[in-house]
């Protein structure tokens, strides 16, 4: 019988990683500075092979003769559980250190989580790849906030307007779905209000040496880990899609 | 000793280089996991260094045509992500060759990574051995390094990165 739990589980971690992964590839070529658009493209290459790493397992799990290339390729926008934060557009350099910071804050610590805690083997050991990675990436996003934040009048007020319309979308990680309820009670991932904790201190800390204001939000967004979507993951995935849609099974 | 066929296979292998460092060969980075044959068919498991990095699959091409002179055809590479590859496994001898290239090999062991922020690692220069260096971007040419400038002899030069 197939797992489909575990399946939606990994899915829901995996996509988060495509989703960003995409988006930060869209910087490539035009990147504020060569050396950051270097690091963004890096960045979106770890992203990209963690969602590889994770979907290879999915489809082992799911048979039916499925391949990694499958749910990237050939899946609904409502068959796709990343967080909305992840799929909201590039913008500005300000937006996307700002999305970066606030996934990575969760990512890091999930990760750790996994790696540490997980009761599958194969959880663990993609986390504990991941992580090496992630936590280079806590540092490129942590040292931007505060460099931009406490930076010049426009570079503090640019960053200061991506964190008033991006903070709404940074708790859906740690609002538990159905999934991630039936994830921790299996003991895949440990408890998220831990992770929630743990990273909440980490940005509050940064936040604040970047002088920086945590907005008053009246209520978060949520959605994507059920597959309800903002307008944008369609743009994402028209694009992302294309190629395999009009030449089914297209190889290099 | 006996020569086993094992170790002529290996010994191939040794010399099979990393795309992105020439100078390194996959037994300089610990990439090289096991070799095992079975029946007609070798295989050769190796261990990606970064998830996503593109040398993984050249790596692969690599190994099969350092074989094939040697008349193995069926020669199957098998990636695993256990154990996970650490820095730490650089050999001596690689990190050497890999400083006279001009990269300053990884200053740290991996268990220091969970300490790694808010922690500032003194990275020598390659080329005049200065400790005064600057940290230029966190990611350099390729995902596993980083961009450094050193302030005495004012060279840019990529810090492999501890992993």
């Amino acid at each position: 019988m197939k797992d489909t739990k575990k399946i939606r589980f990994l899915l829901q971690w995996a996509d988060n990683s495509l989703i960003l992964g995409h988006r930060l590839g869209e910087w490539c070529g035009h990147g504020p500075v060569l050396e950051q658009d270097i690091a963004m493209t890096n960045i979106a290459l770890d992203l990209i092979g963690e969602a590889r790493n994770v979907y290879q397992y999915a489809a082992e799990l799911e048979g039916d003769g499925k391949d990694e290339d499958y749910y990237p390729y050939l899946r609904k926008e409502r068959q796709f559980y990343n967080a909305l934060l992840l799929e909201y557009k590039n913008t500005d350099f300000a937006y996307t250190i700002v999305r970066q910071f606030l996934f990575d804050t969760f990512h890091y610590y999930a990760l750790l989580s996994m790696m540490d805690n997980s009761v599958d083997g194969r959880v663990k050991a993609i986390a504990a790849k991941s992580f090496k990675e992630v936590s280079y990436h806590l540092e490129f996003s942590s040292d931007w906030m505060k460099r931009l934040g406490d930076g010049t009048e426009e570079s503090h007020s640019k960053m200061q307007e991506a964190m008033d319309h991006l903070w709404e979308y940074g708790h859906e990680f740690f609002m538990k779905s159905p999934t991630d309820e039936w994830a921790i009670e299996s003991g895949l991932i440990y408890d998220l209000d831990l992770i929630y904790k743990k990273a909440s201190n980490f940005r509050k800390e940064v936040i604040k040496e970047a002088t920086l204001e945590i907005p008053e939000t009246p209520y978060f967004k949520s959605g994507g880990k059920i597959g309800i979507h903002t307008e944008q993951l369609g743009f994402i995935l028209s694009e992302m899609q294309y190629m395999q849609r009009t030449y089914p099974g297209a190889t290099w | 000793m006996v020569k086993t066929e094992t170790d002529s296979i290996w010994k191939i292998l040794k010399e099979v280089v990393d795309p992105e460092i020439p100078v390194l060969t996959i037994q300089d980075l610990g990439i090289l996991q096991d070799v095992k044959i079975e029946g007609n068919k070798i295989i050769v498991t190796i261990v990606p260094t970064y998830t996503g990095c593109p040398a993984m699959d050249m790596i692969t091409v690599n190994i099969k045509s350092a074989l094939q002179p040697h008349g193995y055809d069926d020669v199957e590479v098998k990636l695993v992500l256990e154990p996970t590859w650490t820095t730490d496994w650089i050999s001596e001898e690689g990190r050497i060759k890999m400083k006279n290239y001009g990269i300053t090999p990884p200053q740290e062991k991996s268990t220091d990574i969970r300490s790694l922020l808010g922690k500032d690692t003194i990275v020598p220069c390659p080329r005049c051995d200065s400790k005064s260096t600057k940290l230029i971007s966190h990611f350099g040419s390729t995902a596993c390094k980083a961009f450094y400038q050193c302030n005495d002899c004012k060279e840019p030069f990529d810090y492999f990165k501890c992993h």
